[in-house]
C-alpha cells in the first residue's frame, strides 16, 4: 500500500513497507541521496531532516507514523537560516569528506531557526548528536556563529 | 598506508629533490626542467572532435568554454587533493582559479601511479609529496602549448607572450582565453622541456582560502558510493560470521526469500548475501536468514587474553629492527633505570560512510564504482577473484565519506565481496553492497593491538644514555601482497616512529615480536606512529620526571641534529605560552613526532573539573610540512587529524570477546563529538623544503600530549589507551 509523504513542499507516494524508515524511503524510493546513512540507530546524525521544522533522525522514523507532517531534506533547504549556514560552510571551508555535512547543516539550521544567536553550550547541545569522523567540529562551531552574525547584520 | 616502494622510485625522488633545491636557489626567471614524470611525457595530446576539448596531457584538459579540468590521481576524501593538486597544476599554467574543475582519474597504473609506490593509490600522506613535480610539469606543459598556439596565431615570438589568470596576451594588446586557444594548442607538440616557476612567483600555491566550492558537499548533490543509482541496480547485505574464523555450515533462506523485495540469496566465502530491491528489504531479508555456522576454526580468545599472550611474547628476545651503541654497557653505567609498558587496543577506522561498493559484471568486463583509496589494488583484487585480466576491470573512483586507510584494503576485501556477490547472482545487473554500521564495526579491518615495553638508563646529569624499546603486535603487511615488503621478519610499519626518534641517544635499540591473531588488521591513519608516538613521547615525560627536569627542557637537551624538530618545538612552546604559569584547574602536556616527512608538535591544555574529570580544552599545534601548498587545508588537516586522534586517546577501542567484536554501533563504539572537541590553534613553519604530507601527521601527536598533561597533573603516567574520562 502506498504511503503519502510531504517532502520539500511536494506530495510523494511511496510504495514501501510501513516500517520502512523515512531515510530509506527518501534515498531508495524517491532517489534523493543528499540525506545520508551513517548508523541507523539515531546515533550519528548523518540522516538528519526537518520534521515540521525540528531536526529529526530519519533512520529511525517509520514512514507510517509521519502522516501529513512537513519533511524538509537538504535538497529542499531554503530558509534564510539554511542559506546562511550553507554560505558560512563555504566561507569557512568547513567540509572535508562531506559525508556528514548534510546532517550537520540540517541540525545547524534547525538550531539557528530556534535560537538566533547560539553560544558554545547551545552548539554543543544541538550538534553533539552529529558525528563528523573528519572532525570538522571547530569549523562547524565557527561557521554556526558566523551564519548567526550574517543574519543579524542583515536584519539591522 | 606507507611508502612500500621506496627503493624502486629513488630515481624519481632524487631527481625531483635535486631539481627542487637547484630551483630554490635560482633567482629571477624560471629554469629548464627536462620532463621526466609519467603522464606529462610520452603522452599523445589530442582534440575531441565533438566537444572541441583539448587533452594536453594526462592531467590537464581544456574545453572551448574555458573550463580547465585537472585530473586528480588521488582520491578526495576530505584531505583536499581536489584542491591541492589542482592548485599546483593551475599555478604553473597561470590559470584563473575560477576556471579550474577537478575530476577523479580512472585506474591506470602507467599514468596515475603514486610515484612513491609504483601502484595507483593514496596513503602515507604522499598525495602532494609524490605529485608536486608531476603536477607542475603537467601545468607547465599545457601552458607551453597554449603559448605556442598564441604565438603562431599572432605571428609573434613566444617570449613576448605573457599569461595571467587564464588569459594569454601579447604586448601589442591582443589576448585570448585558454578556451579560445584550446583547438589551436592541440596542433602544438607536447614539449620535452618546460620552464617551471620560481617559487617566489607563485600566486596560487601558498594562498589561503583557495578551496573548491563546486563539489556539491553542502547541498547534498555530491555523489558518494552510497548514492550511486544505476538502471536495474540491486542492494546486497551480507551476514558475516559472528566470530573471526567461523564459516557458513549451512543456511535456510526460505523466510528471507518470502519477503517483499528480496530477489536472491547467495553464499560467498565471507558469508551469506541477501540481494533485494532496496536497502531496507535487503536488511529485513538478512534478519530472516537462519544460518548454521561452523565454529571449528573460529577464534576463541578475548583481547585481554591476547594481551596476556603479548606480555609472554614480550619476555622473549624478538628481532632487532634498529641498534646502535652498546646497550649492555650503557645500562651498567646508568644511575637510574626507568621502565614502562604501554598497551594499545584494536582500533576501527569507523569512516562516516560505512563500507560499500557497486559492481556490474557484463560480457564486456567488470565495472566498479567505489570511493577507492587504491584503484589499481581493487582492480587487481577483482581481476584475481573473477579470473580475468585487470584491463577488463574498469574502476570509477568516487568521493569517499572518509577512509583513513580503510578503503585501501590490502586484500580489496569489500570490493571483492561485492564482485563475488555479483558473480553468484549472475544477472549482469549492478549490485550495490552496503555494510551497516554494525557490519563495519564488527568485521574489521582494525589497527592492530600492541604492547610496548620501554626501558631507559639516565646518567648522573639526567641524560639518557640507553634506550631499549620492544614492540609486540600483529603485522599489518602480512597476509597480503604487501608481505613481500616485510624484510628479515620486520614489518617496518610496526616500528616506524620508534626507530627514528627526534632524540640523539648513543645506545639505542628497537626490537619487534610479531605475533599472530585471527583478527584482520590494516593501516590506520598514521599507521605505526599511532602507537610509537604515544609510547616514546609519554616515556620521555616519565624520564624527564625521573631526571627532575621540565619536559620541554628535557626534550631540548636531547634533540639530535635535525633543526626542524627544534623549530616546531620552539614554535609550539612560544604560541602556547608554555613558559607562563597555568591557572589552577588547568594542566598541559607536550609531544613532538615526525611522520611521513612532516614534523608536528602539540601542546594540549586540559581543564580539570571538581569531580575528577577533565576536558581537552585547547590544542596548539605547530607543523613543518615543507612548502605550504595550501595553508588552509594544512590547518584543516591538523584540526581534523587532532580530532581523529583524540577518539582513541580518550574513548575509542575495539575489544574482542570469544573471537567476536564487542562494540557494534556508535552507542558502544564511542568517538569524539562536538562537545569533546577542543579549540585548535595551528601554526605553520615557513619553509622551502619539498612539500610533505599533512593528512596523517597530526593524528599520532595528540594522545601523548593529552596523556602528558594528565601526568603533569596527577604524577601518574598513563600506560594504557584509551585514557578515559578521569584524570
Ligand atoms: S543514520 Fe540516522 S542518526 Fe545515524
Ligand atoms: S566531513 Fe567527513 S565525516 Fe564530516
Amino acid at each position: 500500500m502506498a504511503i503519502s509523504l510531504k517532502i520539500n513542499g511536494e506530495k510523494h507516494q511511496v510504495d514501501a513497507d510501513p516500517d520502512t524508515p523515512l531515510l530509506w524511503a527518501i534515498r531508495d524510493h524517491l532517489d534523493m541521496t543528499g540525506t545520508k546513512f551513517g548508523c541507523g540507530i539515531a546515533s550519528c546524525g548523518a540522516c538528519t531532516v526537518h520534521l515540521n521544522g525540528q531536526a529529526v533522525r530519519s533512520c529511525v522514523l517509520p514512514i507510517s507514523v509521519i502522516g501529513d507532517q512537513e519533511i524538509t531534506t537538504i535538497e529542499g533547504l531554503s530558509s534564510r537560516e539554511g542559506k546562511a549556514i550553507q554560505a558560512a560552510w563555504d566561507e569557512l571551508a568547513v567540509v572535508q569528506c562531506g559525508y556528514c555535512q548534510s546532517g550537520q547543516i540540517m541540525s545547524a539550521t534547525a538550531l539557528l531557526e530556534n535560537n538566533a544567536s547560539p553560544n558554545d553550550a547551545d552548539i554543543d547541545a544541538a550538534l553533539s548528536g552529529n558525528i563528523c569522523r573528519c572532525s570538522t567540529y571547530t569549523r562547524i562551531r565557527a561557521a554556526v556563529k558566523h551564519a548567526s552574525q550574517t543574519i543579524s547584520v542583515k536584519e539591522v | 598506508m606507507r611508502d612500500i616502494k621506496e627503493s624502486n622510485t629513488s630515481d624519481v625522488t632524487s631527481i625531483s629533490r635535486r631539481v627542487f633545491f637547484k630551483k630554490s636557489a635560482t633567482i629571477g626567471a624560471g629554469f629548464t626542467l627536462a620532463m621526466t614524470l609519467p603522464g606529462c611525457v610520452a603522452f599523445e595530446s589530442n582534440l575531441n572532435a565533438v566537444s572541441g576539448e583539448l587533452t594536453a596531457n594526462a592531467f590537464v584538459r581544456i574545453s572551448p568554454d574555458n573550463a580547465v579540468t585537472i585530473i586528480i590521481k588521488h582520491i578526495e576524501f576530505g584531505q583536499g587533493t581536489f584542491t591541492g593538486l589542482a592548485t599546483i597544476a593551475a599555478e604553473e599554467m597561470d590559470a584563473d582559479w575560477g576556471q579550474i574543475v577537478s575530476e577523479a582519474a580512472p585506474a591506470n597504473r602507467k599514468l596515475y601511479a603514486n610515484l612513491h609506490w609504483g601502484t595507483q593509490g593514496t596513503g602515507g600522506s604522499t598525495a602532494i609529496a609524490n605529485s608536486y613535480m608531476q603536477m607542475r610539469e603537467a601545468g607547465a606543459s599545457a601552458r607551453y602549448m597554449l603559448v605556442a598556439a598564441a604565438a603562431q596565431r599572432w605571428s609573434v615570438p613566444v617570449d613576448q607572450i605573457t599569461v595571467s589568470k587564464g588569459i594569454v596576451s601579447h604586448q601589442s594588446g591582443v589576448s585570448a582565453s585558454f578556451g579560445e586557444l584550446a583547438e589551436a594548442a592541440s596542433n602544438q607538440s607536447v614539449p620535452k622541456k618546460v620552464y617551471l616557476k620560481d617559487p617566489k612567483d607563485f600566486t596560487l600555491i601558498g594562498r589561503d582560502n583557495l578551496s573548491r566550492k563546486d563539489l556539491g558537499k553542502t547541498d547534498g548533490t555530491a555523489i558518494f558510493t552510497q548514492d550511486v543509482k544505476l538502471p536495474g541496480m540491486l542492494t546486497a547485505l551480507v551476514a558475516h560470521p559472528p566470530r573471526f574464523g567461523a564459516k557458513v555450515k549451512s543456511f535456510s533462506d526460505k523466510k528471507a526469500k518470502a519477503l517483499n523485495g528480496v530477489v536472491n540469496v547467495v553464499e560467498i566465502p565471507s558469508g551469506v548475501a541477501v540481494i533485494a530491491d532496496t536497502f531496507w528489504n535487503a536488511k529485513k531479508g538478512r534478519d530472516a536468514l537462519v544460518i548454521d555456522w561452523d565454529f571449528s576454526k573460529a577464534m576463541t580468545e578475548s583481547s585481554a587474553q591476547q594481551m596476556q599472550r603479548y606480555r609472554e611474547a614480550g619476555n622473549e628476545d624478538g628481532l632487532t629492527a634498529h641498534t646502535q651503541g652498546d646497550l649492555g654497557e650503557a645500562f651498567k653505567g646508568a644511575v637510574k633505570i626507568v621502565e614502562a609498558d604501554y598497551e594499545f587496543p584494536y582500533l576501527a577506522h569507523a569512516t562516516m560512510e560505512p563500507m560499500n561498493c557497486v559492481v556490474q559484471i557484463t560480457d564486456d568486463g567488470v565495472e566498479v564504482w567505489n570511493g577507492s583509496q587504491s584503484p589499481t589494488g581493487d582492480q587487481l583484487g577483482i581481476a584475481a577473484a573473477l579470473w580475468m585480466l585487470p584491463g577488463n576491470v574498469k574502476v570509477n573512483t568516487l568521493f569517499a565519506g572518509g577512509s583513513f586507510g580503510r578503503r585501501a584494503n590490502k586484500n580489496a576485501d569489500y570490493v571483492v565481496e561485492t564482485a563475488l556477490i555479483a558473480k553468484e547472482h549472475g544477472q549482469s545487473v549492478p549490485i550495490k553492497l552496503v555494510w551497516t554500521r554494525e557490519d563495519d564495526t564488527n568485521s574489521g579491518y582494525f589497527r592492530p593491538m600492541y604492547l610496548h615495553k620501554l626501558r631507559a638508563g639516565l646518567d648522573s646529569n639526567g641524560k639518557i644514555i640507553a634506550w631499549q624499546h620492544k614492540i609486540i603486535g600483529q603485522s599489518v603487511m602480512s597476509d597480503s601482497v604487501y608481505a613481500a615488503f616485510i624484510k628479515n621478519g620486520i614489518d617496518g610499519s610496526s616500528v616506524e616512529g620508534a626507530t627514528s626518534l627526534p632524540y640523539s641517544i648513543p645506545n639505542f635499540e628497537v626490537k619487534l615480536n610479531t605475533v599472530e591473531s585471527q583478527v584482520p588488521v590494516l593501516w590506520w591513519r598514521s599507521v605505526g606512529s599511532t602507537h610509537t608516538a604515544y609510547s616514546t613521547e609519554v616515556f620521555m615525560d616519565e624520564l624527564a620526571a625521573a631526571a627532575g627536569q621540565d619536559p620541554v627542557a628535557f626534550r631540548r637537551a636531547h634533540l639530535g641534529d635535525d633543526p626542524r624538530y627544534k623549530a616546531v618545538l620552539d614554535l609550539v612552546i612560544e604560541k602556547s605560552g608554555w613558559d607562563n604559569a597555568l591557572p589552577d584547574g588547568k594542566s598541559r602536556g607536550v609531544a613532538i613526532h615526525k611522520s611521513f616527512g612532516s614534523y608536528v608538535a602539540q601542546v594540549a591544555e586540559l581543564v580539570l573539573d571538581h569531580k575528577g574529570g577533565y576536558k581537552v580544552d585547547k590544542v596548539v599545534c605547530a607543523v613543518d610540512c615543507g612548502v605550504a601548498i595550501n595553508p588552509d587545508i594544512i590547518r584543516a588537516q591538523m584540526e581534523g587529524g587532532i580530532g581523529y586522534g583524540l577518539s582513541p586517546a580518550l574513548m575509542s577501542e575495539i575489544t574482542i570477546d570469544n573471537g567476536a567484536v564487542v562494540e557494534s554501533n556508535f552507542d558502544t563504539h564511542r568517538v569524539v563529538r562536538m562537545r569533546d572537541m577542543p579549540g585548535v590553534d595551528v601554526h605553520i613553519i615557513a619553509s622551502s623544503e619539498p612539500p610533505t604530507g599533512v593528512g596523517e601527521p597530526a593524528t599520532p601527536v595528540i594522545a601523548p600530549a593529552v596523556a602528558n598533561a594528565l601526568f603533569a597533573h596527577s604524577g601518574k603516567a598513563r600506560h594504557k589507551l584509551p585514557l578515559g574520562q578521569k584524570v
